[in-house]
């Protein structure tokens, strides 16, 4: 099999598009390159699905977190808490096993045991929390300035967190959001390791490159390979949200921009 | 494990339930809490000591060491941790044995590399194929503690090397006019004055290490995750040898609870640390203690 007629059978292989049986022995370094990247699929899907609703709750909880109302500002703290405190790696498993119990006495739960979704919401709940914590630490740096001189023109309550607060709050804290956006992306590999299963083999990067490396037993191949899309994938994300913080800083003179410097958090 | 569980009236009451969470497997799944904290305890100072080396080479004046450090510490920071835990325990595995078979099968004249297999000579194989079964266990507990190490000494190695970084210069050129040579003034000015700086890098990189242990299922380690799996588990539909379904939500909220008692614990303990070590020190943390203690 030419590596062009690899890349029509397998490209898309993890969302169940081409053949159906994966390379089983002699494996070429095409069939490698195809089904890892093929999986990047699923590792985009999560991240971008992720970053895009927990963005909005994560303004929510920072909000609340910074409110005086302890009605409004415990909630949040403690889920802020639930999410930074426990691993990942168990919030999965915990969540996959709750689905599957409410799966018995409901079945409307039964998407929610597929990784499409039920991971997403973990994710979704996970990146909201790490989020809400940037964003609750860029609200309370705001300088005082800002919004005193929003108060003196006469804006409060919605316009004055719209068009003063919220600005301000992102331009903080984008620096720190573009590192939280790529460990999201890299913390998008423990979904199929986790509870979840592959369901008829289309699983992540991450799965397809453990199934190379079982095969062939020589991880000295996949994984670099795998590696090597990451570090892709990583610069993509600093290139994007470089042009969102030039945006968001475009008012600013140049050489006083804040700019974005890779400093990644670990592991969660 | 008590007397009144032999009974068999227990059953249909409550006392079941102390029975049920005392018996031998369920010593399994508590010891594997043993083995987390264990794992913790070996692998901090562990990995303290490789990022304390990766530091030191990145900082070296010798180019290809300097180069060695930054790019470990920039190629395990750029990569899932997950894919490096996977790969380092196949691949020191494979390495330990090649090592070994060079070494005590120089007459072997077969390639090991055969297609798909990695084979070597049956005294090379690491542990020996005749080891009981404990040695088995205990190599792969110590095989998943160096990968731990490699990882986190990666991290523990970006962070001291921004601590020494962050080091005032004039304290360097002040030894260095003091007669002191780079590695007096390495280790009698420079080390010393760097912990404040990593102390929060190293903090925040021991709650990440606790959050790191579930992995070592993924390192077939029986740990908390793997008996949770199995206990809470019913075995199949027709025979179950634990009287109960599906229990494993509940066991992984007992994990949840425990992880989350863990950084909760060592939150509060780091911050009195953190308090301790900042008292007296030029930083604003130091004088806001200052401050607050006058006023």
């Amino acid at each position: 099999m030419s590596c062009l007629e690899t890349i029509q059978s397998y490209a898309l292989r993890s969302v169940g598009i081409g053949e159906r049986l994966l390379p089983r022995s002699d494996f070429t370094l095409c069939e490698q390159f195809t089904l890892i990247g093929s999986g990047m699929i699923w590792n985009i899907y999560f991240g971008i699905m992720a970053l895009c609703t927990g963005f909005f709750l994560a303004t929510a909880l920072a909000i609340a977190k910074s409110r005086p109302n302890p009605w409004l500002r415990k909630p949040a703290e403690w889920f802020i808490f639930l999410f930074r405190g426990s691993p990942l790696f168990i919030q999965f498993f915990f969540a996959y096993f709750l689905f599957l119990s409410l799966k018995g006495t409901f079945p409307i739960f039964s998407p929610f045991t597929a990784a499409w979704l039920g991971a997403l919401i973990v994710l979704f709940l996970n990146t909201a929390a790490y989020s809400a914590e940037i964003f609750y630490g860029a609200l309370q740096s705001i300088p005082k300035g800002e919004v005193e001189a929003a108060d003196a023109y006469g804006l409060s309550g919605w316009s004055r967190f719209r068009r003063i607060v919220w600005p301000t709050m992102l331009r903080l804290a984008w620096p720190s959001y573009t590192n939280e956006a790529i460990f999201l992306f890299h913390a998008t590999t423990l979904v199929y390791f986790s509870g979840f299963p592959a369901w008829q083999q289309r699983g992540d990067a991450l799965y397809y490159a453990s199934y190379f490396a079982d095969k062939t037993f020589n991880p000295f191949v996949p994984y670099p390979i795998l590696a090597m899309y990451f570090i892709i994938l990583t610069l993509v994300i600093i290139g994007v949200f470089g042009l969102v913080n030039r945006r968001l800083n475009r008012h600013l003179p140049e050489n006083t921009r804040s700019r974005i410097k890779y400093r990644p958090n670990l592991i969660r | 494990m008590f007397s009144y569980c032999t009974e068999p009236d227990t059953l249909a009451t409550v006392w079941w339930l102390s029975c049920y969470l005392t018996t031998g497997v369920h010593f399994s799944f508590y010891l594997s809490f043993l083995k987390v904290l264990g794992i913790l305890a070996v692998t901090a100072p562990v990995s303290l000591a490789f990022g304390f080396g990766g530091a030191m080479a990145a900082r070296s004046r010798i180019l290809p060491l300097s180069l060695f450090g930054k790019g470990y510490i920039a190629i395990v920071r750029g990569v899932p941790d997950i894919a490096f835990f996977l790969f380092f325990v196949i691949a020191l595995d494979q390495g330990f044995e090649w090592l070994r078979h060079q070494v005590l099968c120089s007459d072997w004249t077969d390639p090991i590399r055969q297609g798909n297999d990695f084979l070597v000579c049956p005294q090379a194989k690491l542990p020996l194929g005749t080891a009981p079964q404990p040695i088995h266990q205990l190599y792969a507990f110590g095989l998943a503690i160096v990968t731990f190490a490699i990882v986190f000494g990666a991290f523990a190695a970006n962070v001291i090397f921004g601590a020494m970084r962050a080091v005032p210069k004039a304290q360097l050129e002040t030894a260095e006019a003091y007669g002191m040579s780079p590695r007096q003034t390495f280790w009698r000015i420079l080390v010393p004055q760097m912990w404040v700086f990593a102390l929060p890098g190293l903090s925040n990189l021991w709650q990440v290490l606790i959050k790191a242990t579930p992995l070592l299922f993924l390192l077939g380690i029986e740990d908390v995750v793997y008996w949770a799996r199995e206990l809470g588990g019913t075995k199949t539909a027709r025979f179950t040898s634990y009287p109960h379904g599906d229990w494993r939500m509940w066991y992984f909220l007992a994990l949840l609870v425990f992880y989350l008692l863990m950084t909760w614990g060592s939150e509060k303990i780091l911050k009195r640390v953190m308090a301790r070590l900042t008292r007296g020190q030029a930083t604003s943390g130091g004088e806001a203690q200052r401050k607050g203690v006058a006023a």
